[in-house]
């Protein structure tokens, strides 16, 4: 891995060429898994993630059904090969974690009690990480629960706001995330249901409430790519 | 870009009276709840364009024995839940204990759904027509496009019958049992699961007439 360069932003502009408020650049595909029930493969930078739900279904083990509503279970996993060093396969603390944020960032927004008794399985697969994995496969996910036909109030988006070199930034990437001094993700149901807020390093008050209108702003571009490859997806069947 | 498509979360009415299937209400609003295409008929419904069957009263469904009780099989019908056959539900009278004399595991059978309580326990009945299926093939298609399959009063359905000479019997949860000769029903069975492929696109009907016109041509 590269040194810490010497400075991030460059005459206004970021190393990649953004500018501050910017996203990376985002690519949708839904349905590419034919036997899962949803699906979506989402890229956004350097990132590349694949999103599964299955569902919903027959509860194993069923101690851990409900009888009035369907449970919502939720992996985040990277593969072993999408970071520079060898990640060691399996489920470790922050994969943990991450699995339990991201499941309670849909938990309000799916309607569980169209389904009592089932189950609604989400699998995220991390196939290369640049920083910001958690807030794509939220993304990737929440799409493929619409593909699988899952009733939910709305499309959870996610992003991340981000302060390097003193400077709120939005979605940062893998340099920015190692060598900046603030990253927060947040993730969102239109217009402000806010369903994940973490936060790494350190803000002033100010710089958090910029940094959350930021991504905030963040979220409603997510938001309008999503709902686009939706239409994509089913506009042409729609029409009949 | 068809501006009948909903997607969940979209705005639908501000009459929470209207709220019909594939919506639900949140601060006497009607919003879109599932993927699928906007019907403002009597009630406002989304009219899903993926999901899994959800078994509902009054459905008429092809249905799997997979477990035979003392008294009452279980069977699966392409949904989420089981379902259950009562013997008494059976159209011939069987004392309990001789349920395994009837039907079998792996058994399929025409049956009509009598109920669905709260926890999703779903019963059948096959004396409203039902029957045990023991001869011909089963396909699936998606019950989202089982209406296309049977078409605008039964148009769709009626060619395939008319052309094929098949027995055709479309049920709700997407499985469509065809029984004739080997390769009309090979042909039929061909025909339906275009209709799933194509269940979007315009003159479908049409489409499928020739699909079946050609398909035997070349068989001659």
């Amino acid at each position: 891995m590269k040194g810490k360069p010497e400075k991030l932003i460059v005459k206004g502009k970021r190393l990649d060429g953004r500018k501050l408020d910017e996203l990376r650049p985002v690519k949708i595909e839904i349905g590419v898994l034919k036997r899962a029930d949803g699906s979506c493969y989402l890229e956004i930078g350097n990132n590349k993630v694949m999103a599964a739900v299955y569902g919903p279904r027959e509860v194993h083990p069923r101690h851990v059904q409900e009888a009035t509503r369907a449970i919502v279970r939720y992996r985040y996993n990277m593969a072993s090969f999408s970071v520079e060093d060898r990640k060691r396969p399996g489920p470790d603390r922050r994969s943990i974690e991450i699995s339990k944020v991201s499941r309670e960032s849909f938990e309000p927004m799916v309607i569980k009690e169209c389904f009592p008794k089932a189950a609604v399985d989400i699998f995220v697969e991390i196939l290369q990480a640049d920083a910001g994995t958690r807030t794509a496969g939220i993304n990737a996910a929440s799409l493929a629960l619409a593909d699988a036909g899952i009733p939910m109030r709305g499309l959870v988006s996610s992003c991340a706001a981000g302060k390097v070199d003193g400077q709120i930034i939005l979605d940062p990437m893998k340099e920015e995330d190692n060598y900046g001094e603030a990253d927060m993700p947040i993730a969102m149901v239109a217009p402000d249901n806010v369903t994940l807020l973490q936060m790494d390093g350190h803000f002033t008050k100010d710089e958090f409430k910029q940094a959350f209108e930021l991504a905030k702003k963040g979220c409603a571009q997510i938001y309008e790519m999503q709902r686009q490859a939706l239409i994509a997806k089913y506009g042409a069947e729609g029409k009949q | 870009m068809s501006k009948d498509l909903a997607i969940p979360g979209d705005l639908l009415s501000d009459d929470v009276r209207l709220a019909g299937e594939g919506t639900y209400i949140e601060d006497e609003k009607v919003y879109a709840s599932v993927c699928g295409v906007v019907d403002r008929g009597e009630k406002i419904r989304v009219a899903p364009l993926t999901g899994k069957y959800m078994p509902c009263s009054g459905d008429v469904v092809i249905g799997k024995i997979i477990d035979v009780r003392f008294s009452s099989w279980t069977v699966d019908i392409n949904s989420p839940y089981e379902a259950r056959l009562h013997i008494s539900e059976y159209p011939k009278r069987i004392n309990p204990g001789e349920a395994n004399q009837h039907l079998g595991i792996g058994e399929l059978i025409i049956a009509k759904v009598t109920g669905v309580d709260a926890a999703m326990r779903v019963d059948l009945t096959m004396r409203d027509g039902g029957k045990a299926i023991r001869s011909g093939r089963l396909i699936e298609i998606s019950h989202t496009k089982i209406p296309r399959a049977i078409g605008r009063g039964g148009s769709m359905i009626n060619l395939i019958k008319n052309e094929t000479n098949c027995d055709i019997f479309v049920s709700q949860n997407g499985r469509i049992w065809i029984n004739g000769r080997e390769d009309m029903v090979t042909l039929a069975a061909d025909a339906l699961l275009k209709i799933e492929q194509e269940a979007h696109m315009f003159g479908l009907t049409d489409t499928i007439r020739e699909f079946i016109e050609n398909a035997k041509r070349d068989r001659k």
